[in-house]
């Protein structure tokens, strides 16, 4: 019931994935190794096997990997072992799963996730394996597979952008057009609140969806640039930068759904889906919660507005997911094979025919199977001049889900006391930042 | 981990002596041992397997959290963990905005535990000790909720909750805007919200409790205050009330552990989000995770090793001491 920023699930989900956290952090004191004992994997020199750790518990992208791996073996010959593990696990176990004996190739997510772990060695660089890849993906999908050190460590397979949502009958019937200027934005939500329409539907009891709200509007008020040195704790919160962001959001505040931190976006999602909330700022995601297919043809979506001529709509927020290669690979030729079939066009389209919910990293994709959705995210995407990855994925995820989260669902609670919240907000990211 | 070490520290003291080493030493010589070799490695493994599970995992751990509270770790490689002194404490206690109100949360958590259910719990015992009729069905429903995991509680609770599609937002129309209760966002109603069903549960807790003192309260003592022309209400306060005593004290333990470690209710309710904020959560938000701020997470986990430790001593003293005196 809780889930990413890509809709998948998220750590701290239920009781029992806590407790199994709980013990892991508990034999923590009594040596690592025990822990990774559990993780599992051939530990035969075989050079006919690969091993993958999986996080694609869910059916529908377990399906996906499995076809994928399958048609790998068809090609080369070499046999893929899945370990698979459920997605919560997976997260919360992938510090001891890495530092003890993991998978020649993991599956993980683009962005600072993938940046921390290289940069803590363990990950090893791919840069061959991109040597040949290389042409496939377009220049922000380059960007986003490279560790602080400019070297490769991801494979990226699939993404999925983040916009906003409408209903084309609703649009229609009261004859809005689609804003690509933010006054044209807030117009739109004053004219829909006198229609009778929630103008932004909004649901932040996940904590989550607050940082997504925040990401497009800084991004649109500061750029790219700022994003990342946000992210990376180099910005200060307390920079003027950041202060306009918040007064930007605070504006279209009062027209987003009264009473978010109680609900679910599952929640939000259906008062769009029964046409009582005009738009709904979400990842493409939000189409699992259309369930009637005519519901469905009826969504679309538009770039979140510009608000600074000088940034456009340059930026789209593309959490991405891919593949890394372990820090000491058992069957290092073998992986590298595999993370070179991952990176091909082929692979992608036998991963989307059976999980059509996401959009292929790679631009020489086929794209014809894609429904007008996909389609239309898929233009944006490779459009974009940056993609970034959800807050979470492009910070510290101990700084987002300690401070952020908590700090964002206060201001939309509360948008008052925005000065106080972004200085605490600041020494704590001091802290954090600087340990490890 | 920490309320789960401080729930266990009791059995440390059950750990058996080795007594069989002693045991071996004041055999005299030239007789035959009691015990063969085999015995002993029995006895020995019997007694020692546990004892050093015993001390791995609990004791071990629980001094290791200690010491990791004053260092900063992310978990990745024993190499990084870098010792900071009093800097976690320090963060904890100036900085973290979420500390206070989780501390304070704690406390209020105990307060209304012991308030409300506690004495409805007695009296739906003494009620249902009347052996009035339908006792059992009584019995039965207001024990089910205790049944039931935490969890699932929390679940259960949110359908009631919901500020959109709950039953008691749809029954009086407050979920409209303009009318809008929102149970679980707001921060000054989804404390008390959660407490009605951290309660409901409590209530049949307690009343099993004092139903099972009262079956031990001597018949003879009621016919002698009824005899003595004492009304209902006499009899309860100065005859069976007092009885009770060793009960109490049990409520009284069981209600400051399940204060203390109070989590699965929040977590699922709202994962502690502003209003509802928990020691235990913050330690697990802290903890568990890719990037874990395993010092700092430590650090309150100590503190409400601390504060169970302040809780448990004086029990454990006073227990002993009756122990002793018996």
């Amino acid at each position: 019931m809780h889930h990413s920023s890509l809709g998948q699930p998220m750590p701290a989900t239920s009781r029992r994935t806590v407790l199994r956290g709980l013990g892991g952090a508990a034999l923590l004191g009594a040596g690592i190794p025990l822990l990774s004992a559990c993780a599992g994997g051939s530990t035969s020199s075989d050079t006919k096997t690969v091993t993958v750790g999986s996080n694609a518990s869910d059916a529908v992208p377990k399906k996906g990997y499995g076809d994928v791996y399958a048609a790998f073996t068809k090609q080369s010959g070499i046999a893929v072992d899945i370990n698979t593990k459920d997605h919560n696990t997976f997260q919360e176990q992938i510090n001891t799963y890495l530092q003890g004996t993991p998978d020649d190739v993991f599956q993980w997510f683009a962005g600072y996730r993938m940046q921390f772990f290289a940069a803590k060695g363990l990950a090893s660089p791919i840069d061959d394996v991109w040597k040949t890849i290389g042409d496939n993906f377009p220049s922000a999908m380059h960007d986003l597979s490279k560790g602080q050190d400019g070297k490769y460590y991801l494979v990226p397979l699939t993404t999925s952008p983040w916009a906003v949502f409408y209903r084309k009958s609703v649009f229609q019937k009261y004859g809005y057009e689609v804003p690509t200027t933010w006054d044209a934005y807030v117009a739109l939500c004053k004219q829909m609140n006198k229609d009778g329409l929630v103008p932004i539907a909004y649901g932040d009891k996940d904590a989550w969806p607050a940082m997504g709200s925040f990401d497009q509007i800084n991004f649109r008020v500061n750029g790219y640039d700022f994003h990342v040195e946000l992210m990376a704790g180099k910005a200060s919160w307390t920079d003027a930068k950041v202060r306009k962001v918040f007064d930007t959001w605070a504006e279209t505040l009062p027209y987003h759904q009264e009473g978010a931190v109680g609900r679910t976006w599952q929640d939000a999602a259906q008062t769009l889906v029964a046409k009582k909330a005009g738009m709904y700022m979400l990842g493409m995601f939000v189409a699992q919660q259309f369930s009637n297919k005519a519901d469905l043809d009826d969504l679309d979506f538009f770039p979140f507005p510009e608000i600074d001529p000088a940034y456009g709509q340059d930026t789209v927020e593309a959490p991405t997911d891919g593949i890394m290669l372990s820090k000491k690979p058992k069957n290092h030729a073998g992986a590298v094979k595999l993370l070179e079939f991952l990176g091909t066009a082929q692979a992608e389209e036998i991963y989307l025919k059976a999980d059509p919910s996401l959009i292929a990293a790679s631009t020489k994709a086929d794209t014809s199977g894609y429904s007008a959705l996909q389609k239309k995210g898929y233009e944006m995407i490779t459009q974009a001049k940056h993609l970034t990855q959800f807050m979470d994925r492009d910070s510290r995820p101990d700084f987002t889900s300690t401070v952020m989260q908590p700090a964002l669902q206060k201001f939309i609670r509360d948008p008052k006391g925005i000065d106080s919240l972004l200085s605490s907000i600041e020494r704590q990211k001091k802290t954090i930042f600087a340990s490890g | 981990m920490s309320s789960e070490t401080t729930t266990k520290i009791p059995e440390a003291a059950a750990v058996p002596p080795p007594g069989t080493a002693t045991a071996k030493r004041r055999i005299p010589k030239g007789h035959q041992r009691l015990l063969t070799r085999r015995d002993r490695i029995t006895l020995g493994l019997m007694a020692g397997v546990p004892t050093i599970l015993h001390v791995a995992l609990v004791w071990v751990t629980a001094l290791a959290s200690i010491a990791l509270a004053f260092t900063t770790w992310d978990g990745i490689g024993f190499d990084s963990i870098q010792w900071v002194g009093l800097q976690n404490f320090k963060e904890l206690f100036e900085q973290n905005p979420q500390f206070w109100p989780a501390l304070q949360h704690n406390v209020i958590w105990f307060v209304v535990l012991i308030a409300i259910p506690t004495p409805l719990g007695l009296f739906l015992a003494v009620q249902l000790d009347k052996k009035i009729r339908f006792s059992r069905v009584y019995q039965t429903a207001f024990f089910l909720p205790v049944v039931l995991s935490m969890a699932v509680i929390g679940f259960v609770w949110q359908l009631v909750y919901n500020p959109d599609t709950g039953l008691i937002n749809s029954v009086i129309g407050a979920n409209e805007p303009g009318k809008y209760i929102d149970w679980i966002g707001d921060p000054d109603l989804n404390l008390w919200a959660i407490l009605i069903a951290a309660s409901w549960r409590h209530t049949g807790y307690m009343m099993i409790l004092y139903l099972a003192g009262l079956k031990g309260v001597d018949p003879s003592l009621r016919e002698a205050s009824s005899l003595d022309g004492a009304n209902e209400w006499q009899t309860f306060k100065n005859v069976i009330f007092p009885t009770l005593r060793p009960t109490n004290t049990v409520v009284l333990v069981v209600t400051i552990i399940e204060a203390l470690r109070a989590f699965d209710l929040v977590f699922v309710f709202n994962k502690g989000a502003e209003g509802t904020e928990l020691l235990s959560i913050l330690v697990t938000n802290n903890i568990i995770g890719e990037s874990s701020r395993i010092g700092y997470g430590s650090a309150i986990a100590v503190v409400l090793l601390l504060i169970s430790l302040v809780v448990i001593i004086p029990y454990l003293v006073s227990t002993f001491r009756k122990e002793r005196r018996a």
